[in-house]
């Protein structure tokens, strides 16, 4: 197996808004290694969330190429991205995306659907699994508007872990969450990360991206720094440390 | 994607608006059973009216004189004496697609027994007449071709006529009643027809030999219609054709004179009373349908509004490895799901209107299977026509702008 995960040489990305062309990439070089959990951070309209869905095959570059796990994205049909997002991909979002009045378990279930080679045995089986890893073993039967922003996050966690993907894209997981629930959903991240997953994730606090390894830092459309973390903070550790009474419980239950 | 993971998929987005998808379905469920109900009035109409004709003979030919006209003034046919009985047996010696004849006279009045008066029609005929109109005897006998030529005073009264006169139950054959103070003997009783088709007492009558009617009750030496039968269904134009050019020739009519009579038949009457009914039920059946129309528009249209209120539902399902195909298929199927089991509602629903109406209104309701199937394949063409043009919009949205609509 090959080490690196994701290679990129001089991505562009213009998007047309009327007459006036936008310049949201401008010539991206980067490299992922398998193993890796990496933060992308970056100002509003840097770039950085582009340069993820570009990523995740949601989005296309208009210049430039893109391995993905030894695979050139230029060559693929929209069908056939679909398909590479069904099996190689996960997704987390800011939003969670979680079916309304739809189980946890069900919703865990949705990509395999998509999996003709799934029977529906295998499929119940594999969501109840995810869900495990996730912590929410005794949540399955719940409805997302029964549970709380940080457990609705683990469930679409599952939700993108089901699939055995090489790697999870998180657009700003902790976006919508307490400081406590963010540490707990980047502790969930560094346990799938040590026991070998691929990682990416933007964020715009640079306290969440001290959880990764590597940082990338988009400016203006092209990479400004990229730096190893240095000082790496470990979920567990800060999680204890922090003061209990001075947590905001939002937790519903 | 296979097709029972498409079918699970769709069934729980419609699970999950469980009241949209019912009040979508509302409006094919009327549609439909408006549809059925319609059709199955109108045939069940149209087979009651078709079997109380051929209670009266299909192959039963009338012929009424014309209406008379005198410089431009029309007398009534009743009042024209164009037909005679020389006619009769010019028919009767003739045509050869006739089977039986009979001259018709008719003639009202006061009929009395004891203390009992009532007022009917008496119809002067030859014993064929009998068989012609389908009249069957209850009781007794009928008149003899000798009692005819004798001008016998004997005569069958029907049912209406032994209620009023004798009340019910009552066999009169053998009593003497008197028909405009003529005593007449009766030598038998009709049985029951019941109300025709135009709500007409089928049963207060009297038949008598034409005779004794022409001569002794109505006094006129022509005859007010003739009745004749053919000698099947499929020959009865040819017996029109035949009595026609036989009675032109009989009344000395030259090629540019009109008919001074005219010629019915029962086919012909059951085919103009079966097209009326046709167009009742093509037209009601046409409005059932355009409400029909209306639920397929609500189906698009609730469509229409599940995919732009589910975009972002849409754009998950793309990032998650739904291909475009596969979500315009869930849509679709969604469509034709709410468009059947509506079409399957419906259609119960329209068989226990049909029913319940037919039972109202005391004409038997008939729900054709054509029909039935008819409702069924509609109902899969509008799920399919109306549901397309949304789900090809579902399926045409970008992953990435589908998931950021706010």
């Amino acid at each position: 197996m090959e080490k690196t995960i994701i290679k990129i040489a001089g991505l562009r990305k213009d998007y047309h808004i009327g007459e006036v062309t936008v310049h949201a990439l401008r010539g991206i070089n980067l490299s992922i290694d398998r193993g890796e959990f990496v933060a992308v951070m970056g100002m509003s309209g840097s770039g950085k969330s582009t340069m993820l869905n570009i990523l995740g095959c949601l989005d296309v570059p208009t210049k430039g190429e893109y391995w993905l796990d030894g695979v050139d994205i230029r060559t693929l049909s929209k069908d056939q991205l679909a398909r590479l997002r069904n099996q190689k991909l996960g997704f987390v979002f800011q939003a969670y995306n979680l079916l309304p009045r739809t189980t946890a378990l069900e919703n865990v279930e949705l990509p395999l659907f998509y999996n003709s080679q799934v029977k529906s045995k295998e499929r119940k089986e594999r969501a109840i699994r995810a869900l495990e890893a996730v912590g929410l073993a005794d949540r399955m039967h719940h409805m997302p508007n029964q549970l709380s922003g940080g457990q609705q996050q683990r469930v679409a966690i599952a939700r993108s872990l089901v699939n055995d993907p090489v790697m999870i894209l998180a657009d700003e997981p902790t976006g919508n969450l307490d400081t406590r629930t963010s540490f707990e959903i980047m502790e969930l991240f560094q346990d799938l990360n040590e026991r070998g997953r691929t990682i990416v994730y933007v964020t715009h606090e640079p306290d969440i991206a001290r959880f990764a390894t590597r940082n990338v830092v988009f400016r203006d459309g092209l990479i400004q720094r990229e730096n190893m973390v240095t000082e790496r903070l470990y979920a567990r550790d800060v999680l204890k440390n922090l003061p209990v009474e001075n947590i905001e419980e939002f937790e519903t239950k | 994607m296979n097709f029972s993971n498409l079918i699970k998929i769709a069934v729980r987005a419609l699970v999950r608006n469980r009241l949209r998808a019912v009040l979508t379905m509302l409006g094919i469920i009327i549609g439909v059973a408006s549809v059925i109900a319609m059709l199955a009035l109108g045939e069940g109409s149209k087979r009651s009216m078709r079997q109380e004709m051929s209670n009266m003979g299909t192959n039963m030919i009338m012929v009424m004189p014309n209406f008379m006209r005198r410089g431009g003034v029309s007398l009534g046919s009743s009042s024209s004496m164009a037909l005679k009985m020389s006619d009769v047996e010019a028919i009767r010696n003739e045509a050869v697609n006739v089977a039986a004849v009979s001259p018709e006279v008719r003639a009202s009045g006061q009929i009395i027994y004891g203390n009992q008066n009532a007022q009917s029609t008496i119809y002067g005929a030859s014993e064929e007449y009998m068989e012609i109109r389908k009249l069957n005897i209850k009781t007794g006998r009928v008149f003899t071709s000798q009692e005819v030529k004798s001008m016998a005073k004997v005569c069958l009264v029907g049912q209406t006529v032994i209620e009023n006169l004798f009340g019910e139950g009552v066999d009169p054959v053998g009593f003497n009643i008197r028909i405009t103070n003529i005593p007449f003997l009766i030598i038998g009783t009709l049985e029951e027809k019941g109300e025709s088709g135009m709500g007409q007492d089928q049963d207060d009558l009297i038949v008598a030999p034409y005779t004794t009617v022409q001569r002794r009750l109505a006094a006129i030496d022509y005859i007010n219609g003739i009745y004749a039968s053919a000698t099947s269904e499929e020959k009865s134009p040819e017996a029109i054709t035949e009595i026609e050019e036989i009675l032109r020739r009989t009344h000395k009519l030259n090629d540019s004179d009109e008919n001074d009579f005219r010629i019915m038949s029962q086919s012909e009457l059951m085919s103009t009373m079966t097209s009326i009914t046709d167009i009742m039920t093509y037209l009601l059946g046409a409005i059932a349908g355009i409400s029909l129309l209306v639920g397929g528009i609500g189906i698009m249209n609730i469509m229409f509004v599940s995919v732009t209120e589910r975009t972002r539902e849409i754009g998950l399902r793309m990032s998650i490895g739904g291909r475009g195909k596969d979500i315009l298929r869930q849509f679709l199927v969604e469509s034709i799901i709410l468009s059947i089991l509506g079409g399957l509602l419906g259609i119960i629903l329209g068989y226990l209107i049909a029913k319940g109406a037919g039972s109202l209104m005391d004409t038997p309701a008939y729900v054709q299977s054509k029909a039935v199937i008819l409702a069924f394949i509609v109902c899969f063409i509008i799920g399919v026509f109306f549901g397309w043009y949304p789900a090809r919009k579902a399926a045409s949205l970008n992953p990435i702008d589908a998931l950021r609509y706010e």
